[in-house]
């Protein structure tokens, strides 16, 4: 393998990481803090693709400007916070925290059901396919080698931005503190007269954003089309799983991991290439089961 | 034998008679039934307080198995079965050797992921499994002899039924036996469980096994019923609806999941015509509906309507704690 | 000379910056029932812990009638002859009372046939005496978790002796339980136990209870034995009096 295919492999897991942990994020924060594992959220990334795809497509058809496909993403991952990720929360998880695991995954399992079709009854079955954003930002030539500007740099970015920006808004702000408030010890944090139930609502729907954020920056890179939720949720809970459930931190390395991983394989063995981020969780998981960053829990007797 | 019992027995009786009274539900309850096998496999793990996203990983390896063993000379269907059989126990002894250390979202997780990672070589590696179009599963032999079509399937409904009967009852043996009811104190305490001297994860993997091999055995029979084995067979939608069906039948009834299993087929062959773009959709409706406000399921109904029947009977009988999971 | 019952060689643990074991020396001679007393945090638990292989310590090690158990799991040291009762009782809360006991009795005949039913185990007999020694014949078909704590208590000691262990661990055995019964349940277990020849280990805070019936006291603070005798000799010195029974009557 030469230097070129080796600079590609690296910008190629580079870019596919950072979209992976947009979702992955959204999926350990909303665990971290509600304790329930969203079975939907692969669901949250489709639609927010979907959205941005469709309606892209159609506002450019229609001759606006192309730079509209960037706010056009905010609005996308907005909508799947807050029309979907807070009734989900506010009707459905609230009425479940209190019962036994299997009954929240299968709670969210059925949500997961659910957007699966309600993708299909809006979208149909064709793909759709909406890279204007990724088009209009170019190429860049680096060490002899062209890559998008938009997979090298741009996702990137917001990948390290979401990941900043999450640390500091946990540690520094009045309402993030409150949410590791609530993750610490809920009990506590009700009987110093923190709205534990707020608290929950807004993580689920920043969660739920995110995940429709990732979608919506994967959309110009991929065909969107029916399944790509339940790969996704099935890719970023190895990516969870791999950090440890409910590490912000151990998420990005573990996204990077699993997408260096992946497209060494995609450049090497190219059939492994869908098996690689599995293998490299089971892997992981066989030598530390809670995960790289994650500490085993202990149970008092 | 109390009224209870007689309702259901009465209906496995009833069964019998369908390829005489009503030919035209034949193959559908063959494949209701078959399924209703494999969601026993569900069922029992969710005795164990755990819940599978990734069964139909048993349920397509054995089916492939047998559609590879019918394409060579050897195939007959007691082959077929026994190979299939073997084959989804024996990566359930695997796959269960890893995931037995997982409890909760771990394990109905990494169950999925193995599916999915089964199902991805399935689509990817077409030379030897067609891809997405799957492997024709020609009618194989029976013991030697080769039926035509009508007789062939006359007889897979009837080792079907048996099967359903003979596997539901030995699945019932098992969980009222030691090990069957260690098997189930990984839900209620592991701890003591530990301090009985016994591993949870022996245990947990004893019965892993059997669910494996009891979705392995759904799938053979699915397969040769259908004459087709696809990647579809061990998607995770295959497995959602197993789990639907054990969840509708009543979490952890084996009984239950008969009844769900022929109760979900009947109603998906009238109703999918009307809703085949929203089936899921439906589903994951009723899931959340039987989950949120009867989730004692169908036979968590049943024991109801049966107590208070039988409390009006002026000799009620006794009955355990137990009983509404049975 | 024979090797004692269980013998701990300097255990060493830490949690975080606390000291729960440092370097605890103690032997457990068979038939000798011994009480282990001290404050609340002095490592009582902890030293049950290590010795069942719940914690294994960064430091020493632990021989039970010789062999060195240290870094062998709890189903492994079980297996050995020691079994547990625990201060939170420790049952399948779906089963009842009797169910419980069948299923210890299931784990220690090692019965693995999946066509055997636990309903038909030769042991029913052996199972009542259980529950009628601890006093709870009347809730056999009760679910335990629908029973008061005081009685899942008892059945937690039932289930450990179902085991038929050579040496009995107990975390505070009768806590829980009114106290006018509690000489009662100790006069029946203390001579059950002595029938079926299990040593018994007990934390306990009623120094009557350690007085009455214990052959041995060990006295734990900070993480350390501080003290041992018998009964009369360790509650009449004016230590313990201050540190342990000070602290309970206060």
């Amino acid at each position: 393998m030469d230097y070129t295919l080796i600079l590609l492999a690296i910008f190629d897991g580079l870019s596919y990481a950072a979209l992976v942990f947009m979702v992955a994020v959204g999926l350990t924060l909303i665990f971290g803090v509600l304790q329930i594992l969203n079975v939907a959220h692969g669901s949250l990334y489709a639609i927010g693709a979907y959205l941005t795809a469709s309606i892209g497509g159609a506002i450019f058809a229609a001759g606006y400007a192309p730079i509209l496909a960037f706010p056009l993403m905010l609005i996308a991952a907005a909508l799947v916070g807050i029309l979907l990720g807070g009734p989900i929360e506010y009707l459905l998880l609230r009425r479940i925290y209190h019962k036994p695991e299997v009954l929240q995954l299968l709670v969210t399992f059925a949500v997961f059901m659910i957007l699966e079709d309600v993708q299909r009854l809006v979208w149909g079955n064709q793909p759709y396919f909406e890279s204007s954003a990724l088009q209009m930002l170019g190429n860049i030539q680096v060490f002899g080698v062209y890559y998008t500007v938009y997979q090298l740099i741009l996702l990137p970015v917001v990948a390290a931005l979401t990941l900043i920006g999450l640390r500091l808004f946990l540690r520094r702000t009045l309402t993030g503190r409150l949410i590791t408030a609530v993750t610490e010890d809920r009990e506590a944090a009700q009987a110093i007269g923190i709205d534990a139930n707020r608290v929950y609502l807004l993580t689920f729907v920043v969660g739920a954003g995110l995940a429709g954020l990732g979608g919506a920056l994967a959309s110009p890179t991929t065909s969107v089309l029916p399944g790509i939720g339940a790969e996704m949720i099935v890719l970023s809970f190895a990516v969870v799983a791999t950090a440890g459930l409910g590490r912000i931190e151990g998420a990005a390395i573990a996204a990077l991991l699993i997408g260096l991983g992946r497209s060494a394989a995609t450049y090497t063995y190219p059939e492994l290439q869908v098996l690689v981020p599995y293998l490299i969780m089971l892997a992981v998981l066989l030598v530390r089961p809670e995960g790289l960053f994650g500490s085993p829990a202990a149970r008092k007797i | 034998m109390s009224t209870r019992h007689f309702l259901p027995l009465l209906a496995l009786l009833l069964l019998l008679f369908v390829p005489m009274a009503a030919p035209g539900l034949q193959i559908l309850l063959t494949l209701a039934l078959a399924k209703a096998i494999a969601v026993m496999g569900v069922t029992l793990l969710l005795r164990a307080g755990q819940v599978s996203f990734g069964h139909a990983l048993f349920f397509g390896i054995s089916a492939y198995a047998a559609a590879f063993i019918a394409a060579t000379s050897l195939d007959d269907l007691v082959l077929l079965l026994i190979a299939g059989t073997a084959g989804a126990a024996l990566s359930g002894l695997l796959v269960g050797l890893f995931v037995v250390r997982y409890r909760g979202i771990f394990f109905g997780m990494l169950n999925l992921a193995f599916s999915m990672i089964f199902w991805s070589i399935l689509e990817k590696f077409y030379h030897y499994t067609g891809g997405a179009d799957g492997l024709r599963l020609p009618r194989p032999t029976v013991l030697g002899l080769s039926l035509d079509r009508a007789p062939f399937e006359l007889l897979l409904f009837y080792l079907t039924l048996a099967l359903t009967i003979g596997l539901g009852w030995f699945t019932l043996r098992f969980l009222g036996s030691p090990i069957g009811q260690l098997f189930q104190t990984v839900k209620t305490n592991e701890t003591r469980l530990e301090y009985l001297g016994v591993s949870a994860r022996t245990t947990l993997l004893k019965g892993y096994v059997l669910s494996a091999a009891l979705c392995g055995i759904g799938g053979i029979l699915v397969a040769t019923a259908q004459g087709i084995v696809t990647p579809s067979y061990a998607y995770w939608i295959r497995s959602g609806e197993m789990v639907f069906i054990a969840v509708l039948g009543g979490a952890g009834s084996i009984p239950g999941a008969v009844a769900g299993a022929l109760a979900y087929e009947i109603v998906r062959a009238y109703a999918a015509a009307f809703a085949a773009d929203i089936w899921q959709l439906v589903l994951g409706v009723f899931l959340l509906v039987v989950i949120l406000f009867a989730p004692g399921g169908l036979a968590g109904i049943y024991t109801a309507i049966a107590n208070r029947l039988s409390r009006r009977d002026p000799s009620p009988t006794a009955h355990s704690p137990n009983e509404a999971r049975q | 000379m024979t090797d004692p019952l269980l013998e701990a060689r300097g255990l060493e643990i830490r949690f975080g910056g606390v000291v729960a074991a440092d370097g605890v020396n103690l032997t457990i001679d068979e038939g000798k029932n011994l009480a282990i007393i001290g404050p609340n945090g002095a490592g009582k638990t902890t030293f049950l812990n290590i010795c069942t292989g719940w914690l294994k310590p960064s430091k020493g090690q632990v021989f039970f009638r010789g062999e060195d158990v240290t870094r062998l799991p709890p189903r492994k040291i079980v297996q050995r002859g020691v079994a547990r009762a625990f201060q939170i009782p420790q049952l399948f809360g779906e089963h009842t009372a009797m169910e419980n006991l069948m299923i210890a009795v299931s784990a220690r005949e090692g019965r693995q046939s999946p066509l055997l039913q636990m309903q038909s185990q030769p042991e029913r007999s052996e199972m009542q005496d259980l529950l009628e020694l601890v006093g709870c014949t009347d809730v056999a078909d009760a679910r335990v978790d629908e029973l008061s704590e005081g009685q899942r208590k008892l059945i937690d000691i039932a289930v450990a002796l179902a085991l038929k262990p050579r040496l009995l661990l107990m975390d505070e055995p009768t806590s829980g339980v009114a106290s006018s019964e509690k000489f009662e349940i100790m006069d029946i277990l203390v001579k059950a136990l002595a029938q079926a020849d299990v040593t018994a280990v007990f934390v306990e805070h009623d120094m009557g209870i350690v007085e009455n019936y214990a052959d041995e006291v060990a006295v734990w603070n900070s993480g350390e034995v501080q003290m041992r005798g018998t009964p009369a000799e360790i509650l009449a010195h004016p230590d313990v009096i201050r540190d342990v029974i000070g602290e309970e009557t206060a």
